[in-house]
């Protein structure tokens, strides 16, 4: 406890391990009464070393390491991943392949979203819609498993194409489950708009501010949930997301229920694109060649993940092995946002407010200090890097 | 007596604590999934619990990262004995396709004892269930 004279400021820290999410994180609340002051994440309890990996690995064998950043996102990692290589060889893939990536892409935003619907539920204390929700979204796990030949890590798209086709039958499938889930959706939506115990834990709590949430750089939904109509898929199109019609889902209150109607909507809009996907796919081949050795090249790739925009930056050097891969992860944008959000409500908010950005940390932990030697770790502000990056750059030039 | 109801109750209910151990969140929804409807893992009594000290068994996901291991090890002191430890996933088996990463134990058998492991990337709720049955003919021998 840290007392003043006047308020007392309690600090609460929660977590690494904790009972509401799956994933390591610590979050360091400064509490005065039930309200929260402010907010500490500490999110680097995964760091693997993953970007320093893939510079031992050749190109073909970071496709399976950047599909494990993240388990829930695997296929948008891959995706992003491939998409940036072909980039760097100068290599376009086969329209069809474009047509395949874009349905396992929308599948697996459904049951990413599918899975934060039950989340957020169960942080309500709902567990009986979490558990309608998981049993539907094993629906959608059986279509991806019909598609990709597995229920999580697809390893389905691949450097210059796609490694499976989608058959007839499974396209039949596929229409098949999108009616049934859709009816489901509707019944999701008439209990999230209109069930009263839970309009009374979402309705204007976690609000923030379009302008704080383009300010603090907010991606994907947490920023769509504000009314800002800003998506990477309409804005910068990659694979064939321009060939194909959409709305991008927003919603204007910003709060928790935002949150969730926009996620949704986004269901909704992901079943009407693979529908149209499956009807408009081109014939032809799935996969064109790529050579192994990559002349020196620099590209970055960005798509839009079901948390919001991933970024890759790639440098290759001429040999089988890239010289430098960066990662840049929704939920890492997300954090400072918040961080934000959770400030002036209660204790009793936490869970919900928290997990409403839909956090995934195991793709999070990119940035650390830590000195082994003397045992400590701790963060820098913007004018401490800023600061750094002027002494950097001086002694560079020297 | 009284031992013989602790040793049934503890055979058809073990309570178990979920702990990533920097896992990439395959393990951890297919874990989630096992609990679920679909699968139902809690037809043998278990049930999720949030703090170690109310756990028989620990499931843990992830090659352990450096950060993570003195939690991890905090963690199992901090269940009580008899304890257990399901290791779900090829990284939590041996490091899986994070071998040789800087950051990394390659495996949660070289910081705490692992009684079943669960191989696969991430293994089917199947495989998960199948995993569980196999502690609890264990928990059966040992108690």
């Amino acid at each position: 406890m840290s007392g003043e004279s006047e308020k007392a400021v309690f600090e609460v820290p929660v977590g690494p391990q904790h009972p509401a999410l799956k994933e390591p994180i610590l979050l360091l609340f400064k509490i005065e009464g039930d309200i929260i002051d402010d907010v500490m994440a500490r999110p680097a309890y995964t760091h693997r070393g993953i970007e320093k990996a893939t510079e031992a690995r050749n190109y073909i064998q970071n496709i399976y390491l950047c599909e494990r950043v993240c388990g829930i996102c695997s296929g948008i990692h891959t995706l992003v991943y491939t998409q940036g290589v072909e980039r760097l060889a100068g290599v376009e893939p086969p329209p069809r392949a474009k047509y395949i990536r874009v349905i396992f892409l929308e599948l697996e935003r459904i049951h990413s979203h599918a899975l934060w619907l039950g989340v957020a539920a169960h942080e309500l204390g709902f567990d009986t819609l979490f558990y309608y929700v998981w049993r539907d979204r094993e629906l959608v796990m059986d279509l991806l498993e019909l598609v990709t030949g597995n229920r999580v890590n697809y390893a389905m798209s691949t450097v210059g194409g796609a490694r499976r086709d989608i058959s007839d039958e499974a396209a039949h499938q596929i229409k098949k489950g999108m009616e049934i889930f859709r009816r489901r959706l509707d019944v999701y939506t008439g209990v999230v708009e209109k069930d009263p115990t839970v309009r009374k834990r979402v309705v204007d709590v976690g609000k923030l501010s379009p302008h704080k949430a383009v300010e603090l750089c907010a991606v994907g939904p947490t920023l769509r949930a504000t009314g800002v109509k800003r998506d990477v898929r309409a804005d910068d199109p990659y694979q064939a997301y321009d060939e194909i019609p959409f709305n991008v889902a927003t919603y204007p209150t910003g709060d928790v229920l935002a949150q969730i109607m926009v996620r949704v909507m986004e269901m909704y809009e992901a079943a009407n694109i693979i529908d149209y996907a499956l009807d408009h796919m081109p014939k032809g081949p799935i996969r064109t060649k790529v050579p192994w050795n990559i002349a020196p090249n620099e590209v970055i790739s960005r798509g839009e993940a079901p948390r919001g925009e991933l970024f890759y930056y790639f440098k290759s050097n001429g040999t089988e092995k890239p010289e430098r891969v960066k990662i840049r992860t929704p939920t890492l944008a997300n954090l400072p946002a918040v961080c934000e959000m959770l400030k002036g409500y209660h204790i009793a908010e936490i869970p919900i407010v928290f997990a409403s950005i839909d956090p995934c940390l195991s793709c999070t932990g990119r940035f650390a200090f830590i000195d082994e030697r003397h045992d400590r770790s701790w963060v820098w502000t913007g004018e401490q890097l800023r600061a750094y990056r002027r002494r950097y750059y001086k002694w560079q030039n020297r | 007596m009284g031992l013989g109801l602790v040793k049934w109750s503890r055979i058809k209910s073990p309570w178990i604590l979920h702990f990533n151990s920097g896992a990439c969140n395959a393990c951890d929804i297919e874990v989630l999934a096992v609990l679920t409807p679909r699968f139902d893992v809690e037809r043998f009594g278990m049930l999720l619990k949030g703090s170690p000290r109310h756990a028989d068994i620990i499931v843990i996901t992830g090659s352990v990262t450096r950060q993570i291991r003195d939690r991890l090890v905090r963690i199992y002191e901090q269940t009580p004995e008899p304890k257990f430890v399901l290791a779900v996933g090829n990284c939590a088996g041996t490091g899986g396709v994070f071998q040789q990463c800087y950051n990394v134990y390659e495996g949660v058998d070289k910081v705490i004892p692992v009684d079943v492991y669960v191989p696969g990337c991430p293994p089917r709720p199947e495989a998960i269930i199948h995993g569980v049955v196999k502690l609890l003919q264990k928990l059966q021998e040992a108690s």
